[in-house]
């Protein structure tokens, strides 16, 4: 193995390791003020519990949810690196190495026999979104994502006269509760009808967001007192990111990617 | 709001006193099913006998019999065997998102674990025994011996009080 190969695949399995046991200082941070502005004694027992989770999972070493995921990278790579080996390949023995060491739960199925892989790859897994970026060497972020939150997202085909605030807040009210609030809002506003999910996937990965769009609609989530886990509360959503693309006059797609609490990322780079 | 230390098996006493919002800290055994073991009941039955018992909605992770991570999996995918599983004894449903309330009504509960804290859950659980491990390690029916699981909200209550669906109308009306 080469090198480069081998340190890409330990970045992997270093990246995943960090991602499943711990959160990123910024949304540890966000929990810990959601708990002190929260109102309802039980939501902040809920979001106290959280936080507690984090540090067991911390001090042990131990995936803090049991959903460990679909493997999920962000790549960004100079554009004058040239690779004597497939990125792809190298990054799915990383997560092959992952899931026994940490070890991972299993959780890649084919979508109709359901069978299992049994180590978190196959066809389409992982899943590597590449960028290319001046400067050198590459960085690879984990971002493992749960079914919880992962299946209450939603496109929308929006009619351009349609309020797109209106249909995230009305689908955020019906479906939050399933999603493990509070939660992180990846928006895609506009592009087509599969750029609109991309770009609210790319919006998880780029939060929070802090425009007078983002603090509105984050504000009027809050409002409707879902809270933590859906039993009430003042704290539904602890961030809300939008990123917009322009699309067809007669279009208005509308992706809401959900994110649970537990929101998930770790970055290791490659020189 | 009370807050209550329980032992499985539970019985129609045990559950008839919870009202929703209640904290309950459960011990003794408890099972987890989903996806495919709910199918499976449905269509075979029970490996095991669900009088009294509280089930739990968790896929865990397990590693040489030890409760690694075993925090809830969404409820609302196994909604459609919920009067079935409820109709052999089943007193308490352990899991996340709640379910419809009505097949609870004088006879179960359904209790909220905090989602996400599988780190937090797999301290109060030991693997007892496994059933369909034919299903892998997700999906296998596995018996769990809980000390003080919780803290557990009653969600839903068996007088018909459901804490999810006060929270969703009145959130509708604030839209």
């Amino acid at each position: 193995m080469s090198d480069m190969k081998d340190q890409v695949v330990q970045a992997t399995v270093r990246a995943l390791e960090r991602a499943e046991t711990s959160l990123p200082d910024w949304v540890l941070e966000a929990i810990r003020q959601a708990a002190k502005r929260e109102s309802n004694a039980l939501a902040r027992q809920h979001l106290q519990f959280m936080l507690e989770n984090v540090k067991i999972a911390g001090q042990s070493s131990l995936p803090l949810c049991q959903d460990t995921g679909l493997a999920i990278f962000h790549v960004k790579m100079s554009r004058d690196l040239c690779l004597d080996f497939s990125l792809y390949e190298a990054i799915a023995e990383g997560v092959r190495i992952a899931t026994e060491k940490i070890p991972l739960r299993p959780n890649a199925v084919h979508p109709l026999t359901r069978k299992n892989s049994g180590d978190n790859t196959g066809p389409g897994m992982p899943d590597v979104i590449l960028d290319y970026v001046d400067g050198c060497g590459l960085s690879i972020t984990a971002f493992p994502k749960g079914a919880g939150s992962e299946n209450m997202s939603l496109v929308g085909m929006l009619n351009p006269a349609d309020d797109p605030f209106d249909f995230i807040v009305k689908t955020v009210a019906e479906r939050a509760a399933n999603a493990c609030p509070p939660l992180f809002l990846g928006i895609g506003l506009g592009g087509s009808f599969d750029l609109a999910a991309r770009l609210a996937k790319r919006a998880l990965l780029n939060m929070p967001g802090s425009s007078q769009e983002e603090m509105r609609l984050l504000e009027r989530i809050n409002s409707l007192g879902i809270g933590p886990m859906g039993l009430g509360g003042d704290i539904t959503a602890l961030g809300v990111k939008i990123e917009t693309a322009l699309c067809h006059t007669a279009s208005l797609p509308v992706a809401i990617n959900f994110q649970c609490w537990a929101n998930r990322s770790a970055t290791e780079v490659v020189q | 709001m009370t807050t209550y230390y329980l032992q499985t098996p539970l019985s129609g006493k045990d559950v008839e006193k919870l009202v929703a919002g209640d904290v309950v800290f459960l011990s003794g055994l408890l099972f987890t099913a989903r996806d495919k073991a709910h199918a499976l009941i449905h269509r075979a039955g029970s490996p095991i006998s669900l009088e009294g018992a509280a089930l739990y909605h968790c896929g865990p992770i397990i590693q040489d019999s030890r409760v690694l991570s075993a925090g809830p999996t969404t409820s609302g995918r196994m909604a459609r065997y919920t009067e079935q599983i409820l109709e052999q004894g089943v007193r308490a449903i352990i899991g996340k998102g709640g379910l419809p309330g009505e097949p609870f009504r004088n006879r179960a509960v359904y209790l909220a674990y905090p989602g996400g804290c599988g780190a937090a859950a797999a301290r109060q659980l030991s693997a007892r025994a496994v059933h369909l491990p034919e299903l892998g390690m997700a999906e296998s029916l596995w018996v769990f011996e809980a000390k003080e699981f919780g803290p557990m909200i009653v969600a839903i209550d068996s007088q018909g009080k459901d804490l999810y669906q006060e929270v969703r109308r009145s959130a509708q009306m604030r839209i």
